[in-house]
């Protein structure tokens, strides 16, 4: 078991390695000159000259990228070069954010997906399961940027239970924080909730009909007792890959939210990053990215041989 | 002569990155079709019609597509151009779905941004498809130092946050209707690759497949005429859910006014604009249309996909 | 031996029927189970009765698509629920199973009737431990602790024949080899001391080896507990040795039912005597053609009139075509079979010909059977004992060699 991790570290490690090499090709091979943008396009050729030395962008790529490589391994991801922040602080507010949203949605949406698919499951196509199977298509066609505003519409503007905009960290203010994060979270769970109810539904609709439901019957356990401890376990599979893909999506995903509710996330600082060429702090945050990603990849490959004996045995 | 695919994929050259990862092995399995190799259960129990929402979805998406096609054709106000005597006005006989705030007929700048909207999802999943899909399927059947190597790319790939290049290429690259199909298209590749490998590989090794090889035909027929033709209801199937979700990317991208480039309309923008300036409040109907449109259209695009997937007994993929 | 319990079923357990109760243990009574499907109603078990007494062995034989498998899972209730069809009773120990709710259903299951499946591969839950998958029935209707029920299980798979059971217990299905695994499925349907198990194809998939084995274990299992075992499957060599009574179903009904002595030694049905012979036998030299029914089993939905058997039986006269010959006795009132012109002594008493103008032939052949007496009773029909003198030649095309030499050994395993 030990060596079949170490396996999976190393190879992470390995992908980990060539994001970083391919988010910092393309962030130095886009056309666009940053000292334009940092100085404004009516300088002299001089300053921008000093200001490309000062920034280390005329020495070869691969000196740039091993320097800026052996920097990140001290802890020194740069500096933003538009607000002086250092990109560390900017991921260090952003990716609690980023968490929180996922973390928020994905516990909602399991918690919803779960229970109704094992309820519908049992007794396919009937009224129960074609109003949930109905409702969770509509939810696919509900993307975020199309759910946010009339959530917004409804319940900030209308209502008044919840901001439309707003932050406050977590450390600062659990409660508040908690209550303003719902809204934007919310508006990435539906997604989440449509896919893995029909992903998790279909499976157990399957596994229902195999022979050891039969025979776990013919021992007179109780229907209960038979989808919690015989059903669930086998058809939760494709559920967790499912979410491994889905979360890997979302963790750069969130950036329509975190602009619509101005939340100060790593989606938005990237998006924002990009557009004003600020290179830094892009190579920064898409490698944070890319390793949470890989993390995430290994956290489901760990939970995949807690749940599936056959993994690791075979 | 039958290539080892264990020995070969897994032993020799792909020791890192090969498909003996339990998370990716189980999304490649999320699509791999799962017919039964004895009587199927269809023979034996009633065969459930397509129904009449399948029927209706076609029908919707068709519609889309021919108003979008024909556009040109029709005696539509240019949608760029704003009438100011006419600002804001409901839904009447000379405008059929009112105006926006500057005079522009909504239901003109509905159907040019249309176009958008069909166009990236389409065909950015037909450049997706023909080169993700071909590649897919030869490095499946074939195995080999090829499919180990292309596979462990597909996978370093899908770990990339697309978003950033997407976003990146599309702003400095230049915001135009091409450009943005090919980035997203280009994007959909390693997704649909991995899709129609996982497929491709599951026939592999059967039996079929097996029986023409012995009898001397070669890789190239046997990829064409055994494999393809069981891969295409799985390639299809996960092409329109591809689309959906391309659909949804663009109309993400444009919302924030990074597809293409204004006043060009595109369902995106036309919701982005509904939203602001307080036009939620004044006109409503400038963001309603396009939102309705875009959920009908997503409504549908999703429902003929499932319907396929039922009738062809593909397992619940990745949606 | 199961270890001691501590339970109120603890002294039922041990020997459940080792005081004979009063009456039979099944009583199978016009038992139906058809299926709605989108081509027809699929008549799987159409008018199938029977009983089986307490700690007997009844063997089920019949082809694929005879409806045998469908007819233990209707007998114990566990079809689903939706486009099926039912009718008929079944009772179990006096209880009407038929007419009991699913909830009193699971307490009967696994308590006092349980089932073995076919395929240990796939009837096992492959994520679940051999020993959870046992000690389930027994927390369950013996309200044991899991200390209890996992000592329990130790000593089950033990009784089985599985070694190092202390170790395995904790094992997965797939950590085990196909014939284990079947031991496993036997510990599991035994754990509770069923009075009756429905063993569905128990060995098919398995070595032949294993099979016997496990055939042998199923028995001397049984015979400790005296417990009943209805034992299904295709092959009657499985049944020859180890059965106590035995059931012939072709196309979903009984075309014989006789104790197993006198099904093999008095064949009247010919489809049972075909069975027999498809059986290829050591004794024979090599290069024997082996004898196989000729044609398939009829549509389910639309059975033909008459016989179903008739299509490919080789003594058929118009009559079977005809009309459906009811099941009755002759003579000995355990021996029912369904068949116009039953063997005698291994010699159809079918008239070699069929109808023709020359009435001396006719007459002849058909002598004392020609007139059958009242069809739906089964009532004494006088059938000559010894051989009737006139031996009709084989008819065309059937395996053309002389009439089966009744007193010879029959099926062995």
């Amino acid at each position: 078991m030990a060596k079949y991790f170490i396996r999976r570290i190393l190879q992470l490690a390995v992908v980990a390695f060539i994001i970083s090499v391919l988010v910092f090709l393309l962030v130095h091979l886009l056309p666009g000159d940053p000292t334009i943008i940092i100085l404004g396009p009516s300088d002299t050729a001089h300053n921008r000259a000093v200001l490309l030395q000062q920034l280390g962008l005329n020495k070869p790529l691969w000196q740039q990228y091993t320097t800026w490589l052996g920097a990140v391994f001290h802890g020194n991801f740069g500096q933003s070069y538009l607000n002086h922040e250092s990109v560390a602080s900017i991921v260090k507010t952003g990716f609690p954010i980023d968490l929180e949203l996922i973390i928020i949605s994905q516990v909602v949406a399991f918690g919803v997906a779960i229970p109704l698919a094992l309820i519908t499951s049992r007794r396919p196509n009937q009224a129960v399961d074609n109003i949930s199977t109905t409702t969770t298509f509509g939810m696919l066609a509900l993307p975020p940027f199309v759910i946010a505003p009339i959530m917004v519409a409804v319940f900030a503007v209308g209502l008044h239970w919840f901001p439309a905009t707003g932050y406050v960290p977590f450390t600062q203010d659990a409660a508040t924080n908690i209550h303003d994060m719902i809204l934007p979270s919310l508006a990435i769970t539906a997604g989440s909730i449509a896919v893995y109810y029909r992903l998790f539904r279909s499976d157990l609709i399957g596994t229902l009909q195999e022979d050891f439901i039969t025979m776990a019957r013919s021992k007179g356990l109780s229907n209960r007792s038979i989808m919690l401890r015989h059903a669930f376990r086998p058809s939760s599979f494709s559920l967790l890959a499912a979410a491994g893909v889905n979360i890997g999506a979302l963790l750069a995903g969130t950036f329509i939210v975190e602009y619509l509710f101005a939340l100060p996330g790593l989606g938005y600082s990237l998006v924002y990053a990009v557009q004003q060429r600020d290179y830094l702090v892009v190579q920064g945050i898409s490698l944070i990215v890319a390793i949470a990603y890989v993390v995430l990849q290994f956290i489901i490959d760990f939970v995949f041989t807690v749940v599936d004996p056959r993994v690791t045995r075979e | 002569m039958p290539d080892d695919r264990e020995l070969s994929a897994t032993r020799s050259g792909g020791r890192l990155l090969t498909d003996q990862v339990p998370g990716l092995a189980a999304m490649d399995e999320l699509v791999v079709s799962r017919q039964s190799e004895t009587l199927d259960s269809d023979d034996i129990l009633v065969r459930k019609p397509l129904g009449f929402l399948f029927w209706f979805a076609c029908a919707f998406v068709g519609l889309v597509v021919v108003l979008a096609s024909i556009a040109n054709l029709l005696p539509l106000p240019n949608p760029d151009v704003g009438n100011f005597s006419a600002i804001n006005a409901p839904p009447g006989i000379h405008h059929l779905l009112g105006t926006d705030d500057l005079g522009r007929d909504l239901l003109s700048r509905l159907i040019y941004g249309a176009r958008v909207s069909l166009v990236v999802g389409f065909v950015s999943v037909v450049i997706g498809m023909s080169i993700g899909g071909t590649l897919g399927l030869i490095s499946g059947y074939r195995g080999g130092r090829l499919d180990v190597a292309l596979n462990a790319g597909s996978f370093v790939l899908l770990a990339f946050p697309a978003i950033v290049a997407v976003i990146a290429i599309v702003a400095f690259w230049g915001q135009s209707l091409l450009k943005i199909t090919v980035i997203l298209g280009v994007a959909t590749i390693p997704l649909l690759y991995r899709v129609v490998r996982a497929s491709s590989l599951s026939y592999a090794n059967r039996d079929f497949v097996v029986a023409a090889r012995t009898m001397g035909a070669t890789s190239s027929r046997i990829v064409f005429r055994e494999i393809l033709p069981n891969v295409v209801p799985v390639a299809v199937t996960f092409g329109l859910i591809t689309v959906a979700g391309v659909i949804v990317i663009e109309g993400s991208l444009a919302f924030l006014g990074l597809s293409v480039a204004l006043p060009t309309p595109s369902w995106g923008n036309l919701i982005s604009e509904g939203t602001s300036n307080g036009n939620l409040s004044t006109n409503p109907y400038i963001m309603l249309w396009p939102v309705l449109a875009m959920f009908l259209l997503l409504l549908s695009i999703n429902l003929i996909g499932d319907r396929m997937r039922q009738r062809f007994d593909i397992r619940e993929g990745l949606l | 031996m199961i270890g001691r319990r501590t339970s109120k079923r603890a002294a039922a357990l041990e020997f459940p029927d080792a005081v004979p109760s009063e009456g039979p243990l099944l009583v199978v009574d016009d038992l139906h189970t058809s299926f709605r499907t989108g081509r027809g109603t699929v008549r799987a078990v159409d008018g199938v009765s029977f009983t089986v007494g307490r700690g007997r062995t009844l063997g089920v034989v019949g082809e694929s698509g005879s409806g045998k498998t469908v007819l233990s899972r209707s007998i114990m209730g566990l079809l689903p629920p939706r486009d099926v069809i039912k009718s008929g009773t079944v009772h179990f120990d006096g209880r009407e199973l038929t007419a009991m709710t699913p909830a009193e259903l699971r307490q009967v299951w696994g308590a006092e009737l349980s089932m073995i499946f076919q395929d240990p591969m796939t009837a096992l839950n492959p994520v679940k431990r051999i020993g959870k998958q046992i000690t389930e029935s027994l927390r369950l209707h013996l309200d044991m602790s899991r200390s209890e029920a996992n000592a329990t299980g130790v000593e089950l798979l033990r009784s089985v024949g599985i070694p190092s059971p202390e170790q395995r217990i904790r094992w997965y299905p797939f950590q085990l080899s196909g014939g284990m695994r079947q031991r496993v499925m036997i510990a599991i349907a035994l754990a509770c001391a069923p009075r009756l198990v429905m063993a569905d194809e128990p060995t098919t998939g398995l070595d032949v080896t294993v099979q016997a084995q496990i055939l042998d274990l199923l028995g001397e299992l049984q015979r400790e507990r005296h417990m009943a075992v209805i034992l299904v499957t295709h092959d009657l060599g499985v049944v020859a040795n180890r059965a106590d009574d035995i059931v012939v179903m072709y196309a979903g009904r009984v075309v014989e039912q006789a104790p197993t002595k006198t099904l093999f030694q008095q064949t009247r049905m010919p489809y049972t005597r075909a069975l027999m012979d498809s059986i290829p036998r050591l004794s024979d030299p090599s290069g024997v053609r082996l004898h196989a029914i000729a044609g398939r089993p009829p549509d389910l939905i639309h059975p033909p009139e008459g016989c179903r058997f008739a299509p490919r039986c080789p003594y058929v006269q118009d009559k079977c075509r005809q009309i459906e010959p009811p099941l009755r006795t002759a003579g000995s009132p355990d021996h029912l079979f369904a068949c116009w012109f039953p063997l005698v002594n291994g010699v159809s008493t079918a008239p070699s010909v069929r109808s023709t103008a020359d009435g001396a032939v006719i007459a002849g052949a058909t002598g004392p059977v020609a007139n059958p007496g009242p069809e739906t009773t089964p009532g004494q029909v006088a059938i000559p004992g010894p051989a009737v003198p006139r031996v009709p030649p084989a008819p065309p095309g059937y395996p053309g060699e002389t009439p089966i030499d009744p007193d010879a050994e029959v099926g062995t395993p």
